[in-house]
């Protein structure tokens, strides 16, 4: 009896060990791999990363190549996506979490959201092709209307064909569905009992939203822009399919400018039959990399900021 | 629990038969002569189809500490927060019958809710001090009605906190977080917070119930204190809280309000025997 107690505790140890030597495993497992890909393209890249490589255009000699123009078009695209995505994101939440009735449209929508997250982005690139590109075919490209000429600052056409502003509103679109479930999740977190409180003082519901919610949800919005950005950044897909240009050979000035962006400039570089260009195309990953690392501690000393007067 | 449409109708008469609210009434002008801030009459509540409140008539005397007592879920919340309308916020609650204040219909639906609760403070049964420093918590609600100079902040704030006796805790330390003061302290200060903003009445929600004892004598003694400035209606379990800071004292059952009077004779000489069993113990 007693021995028998004995051998089922020792058996429920032995699970125990097991499961953390599995769980250990599968952490390791995905370090190293990561550590193998960082390594393998840190040497392969390393030798091409230069000023020269930053600051030249594109080139069919891979010793004068550099990655110019997808640096500048991939942080243009981006801005132009954070600048949308994110209050467009953080305003669908609020709506659906602090005004939205419980209904069955509230549940069809947050459904949909839910869906959308996990829609390919290629498709987003379709729908922006037909939607921000084409404007959906109502005028044809040649007949386009525009504010100011090519030259200038705020130079806009309609539709907008192939544009840095086109890029940047597909992005916009694949990451929405994400920024919103992210914020959602932020308002949801924020105990009942504050916005209870606000209302008490005699806050109106913009004032409890402004004051409190907000304030309380940002830190986690923060970290979910985060994530929504780094997805956004590495996308190459989507703009494959809107026509991001392969070989620009000037960086954007306004939002009609073409562009291309690292992951293109990266699929272009890694698809050539010549050894050189997929060291560049390495040494573009890693500045890729760099970038996005720099985007994230930014927006990560930025939560820090915000999140001070809350806990000091 | 009981279906409204079928019951309130025979039970109306049994309310006003039973349990003697017109002598609440009688008792009450020889203790106090002005006219009442809150009075209802008929006053009837529901969520869903679930009647929480029935035909409620209640004068709540100003200046005073009325105390709400009651079993839990006998609706003494739901009364309390009729009259800041906080009960706007859940769907499904409505109400029917007479609640004013100061002759003000707060039933009625165009009420300037915002305004109502400028005028009528809640603390809550649970502190909950927003994630601000000291300072902006007690400044939130000044703020959010008008533009006051940081000057006039710096006072009406000084001023708050003294009124809820927590500025000597809390005068080194007004820019630092309001989580980290003690549950006792947060609850003074959600006090001092609904001061801030100059009401007329205190709505509390059994506002000890989350504290220690030493806490709860303090805010007890601070409930005595405030009494000379605002009318304060208190909801709570505690029935030596009630004969402690009250000085009229309601007591409700399954929704019905079954007496109520100056709290001493509620608490020594109660005239319903369901009181009486309530208030010496022996349920609830």
């Amino acid at each position: 009896m007693m021995s028998g107690r004995a051998i089922a505790t020792s058996r429920r140890l032995l699970k125990n060990r097991l499961f953390l030597y599995g769980c250990l495993a599968g952490t390791s497992i995905a370090i190293l791999v990561l550590c193998v890909l960082m390594i393998s393209i840190a040497i392969e890249g390393w030798s091409s990363v230069s000023w020269h490589f930053l600051d030249s255009f594109a080139s069919r000699k891979p010793a004068q190549a550099g990655i110019k123009a997808p640096l500048m078009g991939s942080v243009w695209v981006c801005v132009i996506c954070a600048l949308v995505a994110i209050p467009m994101g953080i305003g669908t939440a609020i709506y659906l979490e602090e005004f939205a009735k419980h209904s069955r449209i509230k549940r069809l929508i947050q459904l949909n959201i839910s869906n959308l997250s996990g829609v390919p982005s290629i498709v987003y690139g379709i729908l922006a092709l037909a939607a921000f590109v084409r404007f959906f075919g109502i005028s044809s490209s040649d007949d386009h209307w525009s504010i100011g000429d090519s030259e200038s600052f705020f130079y806009l056409h309609f539709p907008f064909g192939p544009s840095v502003l086109a890029g940047g509103l597909t992005l916009a679109l694949v990451i929405l569905p994400i920024m919103i479930i992210a914020s959602q999740e932020a308002f949801r977190s924020v105990p009942q009992s504050l916005r209870q409180g606000a209302l008490a003082l005699g806050s109106t519901q913009w004032q409890v939203i402004w004051r409190v919610s907000l304030p309380a949800a940002l830190p986690t919005i923060m970290t979910g822009a985060i994530l929504a950005m780094s997805r956004a950044i590495g996308e190459a897909a989507p703009l494959l399919v809107i026509g991001g240009f392969l070989l620009v050979f000037h960086t954007p000035t306004n939002l009609m400018s073409d562009f291309t962006v690292l992951p293109l400039q990266i699929f272009n570089w890694a698809g050539r039959p010549q050894g050189e260009f997929h060291k560049l195309a390495a040494a573009a990953i890693l500045v890729q990399l760099v970038v996005l690392l720099v985007f994230n501690s930014a927006a990560i000393i930025l939560r820090h900021k915000l999140q001070k007067p809350l806990q000091s | 629990m009981s279906q409204p449409s079928a019951l309130v109708p025979s039970m109306d008469p049994l309310t006003t038969t039973t349990p003697p609210p017109q002598r609440a009434e009688e008792t009450r002008p020889a203790s106090v002569a002005p006219p009442s801030a809150i009075s209802m009459r008929g006053f009837n509540s529901w969520y869903g189809t679930n009647q929480v409140l029935h035909a409620l008539d209640l004068e709540i005397a100003p200046r005073q500490v009325c105390g709400f007592i009651g079993p839990s879920g006998c609706g003494k919340s739901t009364l309390l927060r009729w009259i800041n309308r906080m009960n706007d916020t859940i769907p499904g609650a409505r109400a029917e019958g007479t609640l004013s204040l100061h002759g003000i219909d707060l039933l009625d639906k165009t009420l300037d809710v915002v305004d109502l609760r400028r005028r009528v403070g809640m603390v809550f049964q649970k502190p909950n001090p927003f994630p601000k420093s000291i300072f902006d918590n007690v400044a939130f609600g000044p703020r959010l009605h008008r533009v006051y100079s940081r000057t006039d902040l710096e006072e009406l704030v000084e001023q708050s906190l003294r009124a809820s006796a927590l500025w000597n805790e809390v005068k080194d330390r007004l820019d630092s977080s309001a989580l980290g003061l003690s549950g006792g302290q947060q609850q003074r200060l959600c006090i001092a917070r609904a001061v801030a903003i100059g009401p007329e009445m205190l709505l509390m929600d059994e506002p000890c119930s989350a504290l220690d004892p030493r806490s709860t004598a303090s805010i007890e003694e601070l409930i005595r204190e405030l009494r000379a400035s605002y009318t304060i209606v208190i909801v709570t379990h505690n029935m030596q809280q009630a004969s402690r800071v009250s000085d009229a004292t309601a007591f409700f059952y399954e929704g019905r309000l079954i007496e109520s009077g100056p709290t001493d004779i509620l608490f020594t000489n109660p005239k319903n025997r369901q009181t009486e069993d309530y208030v010496s113990g022996r349920f609830g």
